[in-house]
């Protein structure tokens, strides 16, 4: 990251809309390039911060793994969970063709 | 004659249902009655759930006649912000993405409540997924601030901040993952407590920020957020992050004197940008503080002043893992084909229902926030954006670990301002980024803090104080806000609602 304010082109934001899974109008497009040319440009003020000799911390807490018995324990009726599902069959969920152009649900 | 259980603390009303003097259906009763005159110029609640409240209250008072037990929480009513999951009743993060979405589980902090014996009156609104310091980016419409239905309550638990001063719950539940309770409970005159991070469990809370995200109770006074702690405070092996350490009694520990407290005071607060009035409310309540035996010392929070960008890089990149559960495929909002489509759009049928589901179901603000954090992450910028700022957050947090070798809490505003008109900062979001600079700095340190009333401005709105206090600390926090709440009436206030 330099100092000098950075800019996304709607280029960049379009390939972030999709990494987003995102399908933007062309509008939004618009709009989101300026906003976030803008809120890119006020974040990047951290490069001005000397972190040379400073670790990550992506936790605020000493933060252990945590194990346990690998034993089964009781877990969400399948019927509670499939009740939100969109799209179901009883049994799983239903989704559109992974692949190709065929077979949506 | 009963006591009029609007009137009442949230500690006298469970005391006077566990000893008969009030029976919780008639306490159920009279906040429902109240929500259903004001809700309609608030919006302070987007599910109420009558029918199921009353049944929990009578079947309170039917063991407490039968001569059993009766929860720490016994017959008190509460009001749950809408990101925290619930079985019974609809949890939508006040998102078109989980409109009419109903758990399949409690939240273990819902579950807590309940095991306490309070009624859970209704679902409170919220900014979508938590993200905004309005409440104006809740799907389902902005929150009102009772002090002036003209401004907003402050975000994103406007809905929790406005409906406890507003008394239709006594508490309310919120989560603060950069100011989220205690900006909204300063600018709605209440008292909002974000604990440590781990202090209370997150399971069931609709995730944001994993690292940031905390609940907390919101309420008029320190004893009433510290009786709804002790409640829902405490080791859950659901989750992973919740801490071990034993619940102290917080009730207990409120009415400790404050002889020799050391309390720091931040000059960089007071610079520019700080509103005249909320400054001299600051100061006021430095001045009571020292009534009260507490001394006051200048401290330095050198990086502090880079909380807020650094909060806006790590909140939206975490946020934009955490979201990426709403797929259309497993539950929330799915979009329908377009007759519109383009094949060569997508890669597959599938990636276009994904494409669709989110574009339509999540509002400007949280796409705003997943774009900006999917690009922090994306090649080529993770350690530009996302492990710069990780290294600064670590630099944030050894400044309160340098402060707290001096004194024991750092007071100081919590918001910049009062209440700002509902629609003055919609336009801009760099604006509305900022109105939490004061909040984030605890919630990357992983610190708890408390916010209160301190004063009115000469329009009449809230001024609020916020104190911090090192890892575990909350004890301290709401003893000496109880302290300060005993020498002043800044908390007793209501707001004069036409209604």
């Amino acid at each position: 990251m330099s100092s000098a304010s950075p800019s996304l082109s709607r280029q960049d934001v379009a390939k972030v809309a999709l990494l987003s899974r995102l399908a933007l109008s062309e509008r939004e497009l618009d709009h989101l390039t300026g906003e976030l040319s803008k809120i890119v440009g006020f974040v990047s003020q951290l490069a001005d911060v000397d972190t040379s000799a400073v670790e990550p911390l992506a936790h605020p807490l000493d933060a252990q793994n945590v194990f346990r018995d690998d034993v089964v324990t009781p877990s969400l009726a399948r019927e509670s969970v499939l009740r939100s599902a969109p799209r179901h069959d009883g049994e799983s969920f239903l989704v559109p063709a992974v692949l190709g152009e065929t077979g949506a649900a | 004659m009963p006591p009029d259980p609007l009137q009442l603390s949230a500690v006298e009303l469970v005391h006077a249902v566990r000893s008969g003097d009030l029976t919780a259906v008639a306490c159920t009763e009279a906040f429902l009655a109240r929500i259903e005159r004001t809700n309609g110029a608030l919006n302070a609640f987007l599910a109420v759930d009558r029918e199921g409240a009353l049944a929990r209250a009578a079947e309170i008072d039917a063991r407490r006649r039968s001569g059993e037990p009766l929860g720490p929480l016994a017959g008190l009513p509460v009001g749950v912000k809408d990101a925290l999951c619930t079985a019974d009743l609809p949890t939508t993060c006040a998102s078109k993405m989980l409109a009419g979405y109903r758990p399949p589980y409690d939240a273990e902090v819902v579950a807590r409540l309940r095991r306490a014996d309070a009624v859970i009156v209704g679902k409170t609104n919220m900014d979508e997924f938590a993200m905004g310091g309005s409440n104006e980016n809740s799907a389902f419409g902005p929150v009102a601030n009772p002090w002036d239905t003209s401004r907003a309550p402050g975000g994103s638990s406007g809905g929790s901040a406005a409906c406890v001063a507003a008394d239709m719950a006594p508490v309310a539940i919120g989560s603060d993952t950069g100011g989220s309770i205690r900006q909204p409970a300063g600018l709605c005159g209440i008292t909002g407590l974000k604990p440590t991070y781990g202090r209370v469990s997150r399971r069931g809370l609709v995730a944001f920020a994993s690292s940031l995200d905390q609940i907390g109770p919101m309420a008029r006074s320190a004893a009433d957020c510290a009786l709804v702690l002790e409640a829902i405070a405490g080791h859950d092996p659901g989750d992973s992050t919740s801490l071990r350490d034993e619940v102290p009694s917080y009730t207990r520990a409120l009415d400790k004197p404050l002889t020799g407290l050391r309390i720091g005071r931040v000059p960089e607060h007071f610079a520019a940008g700080l509103d005249p009035e909320v400054a001299r409310g600051v100061d006021e309540a430095f001045a009571v503080f020292r009534q009260l035996g507490a001394t006051v010392h200048d401290v330095r929070l050198p990086h502090a002043h880079h909380g807020i960008p650094t909060y806006y890089l790590i909140a939206p990149c975490e946020a934009s893992s955490n979201l990426a559960r709403y797929d259309g495929a497993h539950y929330g909002y799915r979009a329908e084909p377009g007759k519109d489509r383009d094949p060569a759009a997508f890669e597959s049928p599938l990636v276009e229902m994904y494409c669709r589901s989110r574009a339509e179901g999540f509002g400007p603000e949280v796409k705003r926030r997943i774009m900006l954090g999917t690009y922090a992450l994306s090649a080529g910028y993770y350690d530009a954006y996302y492990a710069k700022a990780l290294r600064v957050r670590r630099l944030i947090r050894q400044d309160y670990l340098d402060a707290f070798q001096t004194v024991d809490l750092i007071g100081g505003p919590v918001s910049a301002t009062a209440a700002f008109p509902l629609g003055e900062k919609t336009g801009d979001p760099l604006a509305m980024y900022l109105v939490d600079m004061y909040t984030v700095t605890a919630n990357l340190a992983g610190i708890g803090g408390i916010s209160f009333p301190c004063g009115f401005t000469a329009g009449g709105l809230p001024i609020g104080f916020q104190l911090q206090g090192p890892a575990l600390a909350e004890s301290l926090l709401l003893n000496a806000t109880d302290r300060f709440q005993s020498l002043t009436d800044w908390h007793r206030r209501r707001p004069p609602l036409a209604v």
